[in-house]
């Protein structure tokens, strides 16, 4: 048997959420170990476009989380190395009509008062920002507090940075409890059991499986997104720049495909347009439906994309909770036992207030926010409804 | 954002089978389905059919023999006259210019999405789908191998049947497997110097299969006929041996060859240089998958060192309504793809399989799969690289940053590497890298994992058929 190692926290995911957490937890004077049973960045941080993103969420729990996350981006982006590729480019949303204006300017009100920072731009100065935009838009709002990250490499580096002892391509078989008092006691892979008071699961869209493992239901479900990535292009989109119906998207529980398309370029030249959302499971076959909104969308956003050439597509899952906000902290349920998932489609952007909870949660020091709203045993709601036959189309 | 999705379009009604490719493997299986009754359409991105095997001359050069040029040019031609027929008659439509992005649907509903040279669209609706997409060249990069003047060896082969161009004066050929010899004896043929056929591996290995060889005798003799034409062109093999770098400037002035251990590992002090204007190299192909891996078929590791398709022996994939022919299901050669090209036709038309073609089947693989272990790039390969040398020439990856993908940053597998370093992200969407990827990542060969086969022009993907959402 392999020698038995003694960290003080096993952490369960090497996406950017686990990394975050082992950063964190690492600054605080814990040692980490990582387990994961794929490669760093294997599941839905792979997947993701590295969007943080301040402006589709509305003033609420989820809103203060990644205010947060923006100011320690900010911070990290000055010690990560540039590989990580963050970029403060700020956002655009932009309304099709005046009806969309009006429920855009109330949104980004309430927003105001959480600590964004919005600024109406009328649909004559559109142009001044992203001078390929679509004519006849009626305004939109500028968010300078959107970001974005190369995703992989946040992972990988913030990894790095942590110091964390890495334990990739092994699948955590077993979450050791102890039989007396059902507190943790560390996990057991095919190679080697590692023992360590406190276990956390950030397995994202897989943290359901983690969970059930230790013992207790954790409600996390799939939410497919396609992106489209075009050939390398000379930069003619600055902002990540969307359409108004996105926001009413990620608050939606609906089943049915709902897309809006965003809109960026990248450092390497690509241009990225995404996301759907749809709830099929872990449906891996390629929806051409997806994809013809998507180009539909960005066409129209960005008339000069229509003879471009889409080079790839790809997908991923995001993990959802029923009422839309992550799992962050200690479970009731199994002393020694925390929760970090359920990110949605904003894990990385999320990744490091959330990591900065856990490392609080797991030193008993005081949060940097109120942790209630995410607390793994709450009431998650009911689960949203989801057709028999769902549509992959 | 208002979008205006287009209208439904009145659907076509759908054909029998669609077989994408044009190659051997589909030729045969289009011309044989008809004659037995199926309508077919054919989709390739070709002008003509043949595929990359039986390739045409530009019409503008007037060439007046392009079969001096190929093996067996009276098995494609009496296919591509079959076709025509059958496309006169009614029974094939033979889609040329038609690049195959998606297919999607299951069971017997399948709908064939295709752009067009002229920038144009076309769905083709079908009740059982033939991939015969065929394979493309594996490539090895060393030192140097971007410099002009370096070309595939399939490429070369291909510049001189669709060009009748040569590649260089003095042209070197390494890599590794039968194409070399063939492409050795046709550029001699038309007129180049070859200083050295440089084979990294021994022919060692077939020796021990004789039963597989002999029972080849067409194998064996297109080897000798090779052979004979490289003697007189006093050309030996050089084998356990490999081009570890190519020199010059503007354009490759002469190569470095070094003697290889078992392993593919060049032997230090064993290099000498050999003057040279053209590198031909290449290492064997590599079944394209990218619409059968998005599909979901099975796929399995070949004797070769690259993945193909599980298959049964009526050339049925996992997925219902779904067959392959050719090299998608292991890289075979020619005669076999025309041979299973024949078999799948049967069973999608629900006919027995003629015992003759199962015969030839077998025999033919059996060889393959000899020819693919003998000829299988060792893991030592990577000891010629060096940090800087270019591994993914579309995003200009070097292999110190994959290196440092897998050694510092958790990259255990290709796809980790692609995400780290781009390595795989550019045009040819790691077609070129992938193997070599693959092997510094420490990884198996894994499946192309393209859910779009080609580029597709937005506005196409935009154009597509709304569908209706509940």
């Amino acid at each position: 048997m392999p020698k038995r190692h003694s960290p003080d926290v096993v952490i369960i995911g090497a996406g950017v959420v686990g990394a975050a957490c082992a950063y964190y937890a690492a600054r605080s004077g814990l040692t980490v170990a990582v387990v994961d049973r794929g490669p760093v960045a294997g599941g839905t941080t792979g997947a993701g476009e590295g969007n943080l993103l301040v402006s589709d969420k509305e003033a609420g729990p989820e809103l203060d989380l990644a205010l947060l996350s923006t100011r320690l981006w900010r911070e990290l982006s000055a010690t990560l190395p540039p590989e990580t590729e963050y970029e403060p480019k700020g956002g655009l949303v932009v309304a099709p009509d005046e009806p969309a204006l009006r429920a855009l300017r109330a949104f980004a009100e309430g927003q105001r008062a959480a600590g964004v920072t919005a600024t109406e731009i009328p649909a004559d100065r559109l142009a001044d920002l992203e001078p390929h935009l679509a004519p006849g838009l009626a305004g939109g709002f500028h968010y300078l507090q959107d970001a974005q990250v190369q995703p992989a490499q946040a992972a990988a580096r913030l990894l790095a940075a942590s110091g964390a002892a890495l334990h990739l391509g092994e699948e955590v078989t077993a979450i050791l409890r102890d039989p007396a008092s059902g507190a943790v006691r560390g996990v057991r892979t095919a190679r080697r059991e590692l023992l360590a008071p406190a276990v956390l699961n950030a397995a994202g869209t897989w943290g359901g499986e983690v969970a059930r493992l230790a013992g207790v239901p954790l409600p996390v479900l799939p939410r497919r997104g396609f992106v489209l990535v075009t050939e390398p292009l000379p930069r003619i989109v600055r902002h990540k720049v969307y359409a108004a119906d996105y926001i009413a998207d990620v608050a939606s529980g609906s089943a049915a495909l709902q897309s809006s398309a965003v809109v960026e370029g990248t450092p390497g030249g690509p241009v990225l347009i995404g996301a759907t959302r749809e709830r099929v499971g872990f449906d891996r076959s390629l929806s051409t439906e997806a994809l013809r909104r998507l180009a539909a969308q960005a066409a129209a956003l960005f008339p000069v994309l229509a003879d471009v050439q889409v080079l790839r597509a790809y997908h991923g899952f995001r993990p959802y909770l029923p009422d839309h906000l992550p799992a962050i902290g200690a479970d009731p349920r199994v002393p020694g036992l925390h929760h970090a998932c359920g990110h949605e489609g904003a894990g990385i952007g999320l990744a490091p207030a959330t990591g900065a909870l856990v490392a609080a949660a797991l030193t008993g020091t005081a949060p940097p926010l109120d942790p209630a709203p995410f607390r793994p045993g709450r009431d998650f709601g009911p689960a949203d409804t989801v057709p028999p036959q769902e549509q992959q189309s | 954002m208002t979008t205006s999705p287009s209208e439904p379009r009145p659907a076509p009604a759908p054909v029998d089978l669609a077989v994408v490719g044009a190659g051997p493997a589909g030729l045969a299986a289009a011309v044989t389905a008809a004659s037995l009754g199926l309508t077919v359409a054919l989709l390739d991105a070709g002008s003509r059919p043949g595929g990359q095997y039986y390739r045409h001359p530009e019409p503008a050069l007037g060439a007046a023999r392009p079969k001096a040029l190929h093996h067996d040019w009276a098995a494609f031609a009496g296919r591509e006259a079959e076709l025509r027929a059958h496309a006169r008659g009614g029974r094939v439509r033979h889609l040329a210019g038609h690049q195959v992005w998606s297919v999607t649907g299951s069971g017997t509903d399948w709908t064939v999405h295709a752009r067009t040279d002229d920038a144009g669209a076309e769905s083709v609706p079908a009740r059982a789908v033939l991939l015969a997409t065929g394979a493309y060249e594996r490539h090895l990069p060393f030192p140097g191998w971007t410099l002009p003047g370096v070309v595939g060896a399939g490429g070369a082969q291909a510049m001189l049947k669709s060009g009748l161009v040569l590649p260089g004066r003095r042209v070197v050929v390494a890599g590794s497997g039968p194409l070399l010899l063939a492409v050795a004896a046709s550029l001699a043929a038309a007129g180049a110097r070859v200083p050295a056929v440089v084979e990294a591996s021994g022919y060692v290995p077939y020796a021990r299969h004789p039963g597989t060889l002999l029972r080849n005798p067409a194998k064996l003799a297109e080897g000798a006929v090779h052979g004979g034409a490289l003697l007189r062109h006093r050309v030996r093999p050089l084998l356990r041996h490999a081009v570890v770098e190519a020199h010059g400037t503007d354009r490759v002035e002469a190569v470095t060859v070094a003697r290889l251990d078992r392993d593919w590992r060049p032997v230090p002090g064993t290099g000498r240089r050999v003057p040279c204007d053209a590198v031909a190299v290449g290492h064997g192909l590599v079944p394209e998958l990218s619409l059968a891996t998005a599909l979901g078929c099975a796929t399995r590791a070949a004797a070769d060192g690259t993945v193909a398709l599980v298959l049964t022996p009526g050339l049925r994939t996992s997925v219902p309504g779904v067959w392959a022919a050719g090299e998608a299901g292991g890289v075979g050669g020619a005669p076999l793809a025309l041979t299973e090209g024949e078999i799948a036709a049967h069973t999608i038309a629900g006919r027995a399989v003629p015992p003759a073609l199962v015969r030839r089947r077998a025999r033919l693989r059996a060889f393959a799969d000899v020819m693919g272990a003998a000829h299988r790039p060792g893991p030592g390969w990577t000891g010629w690289l060096r940090e800087e040398t270019a591994v993914c020439r579309c995003e200009e990856v070097p292999a110190g940053r994959v290196r440092e993908a897998v050694e510092d940053l958790g990259a255990t597998d290709a796809r980790t590497v692609k995400l780290l370093t781009r390595a795989g992200m550019g045009w040819c969407q790691g077609r070129m890298c992938g193997p070599a990827v693959a092997a510094l990542a420490g990884d198996g060969p894994s499946a192309d994992r393209r859910p779009l086969a080609c580029p597709v022009r937005l506005g196409q993907l935009a154009e597509l058929p709304a569908l209706p959402v509940d």
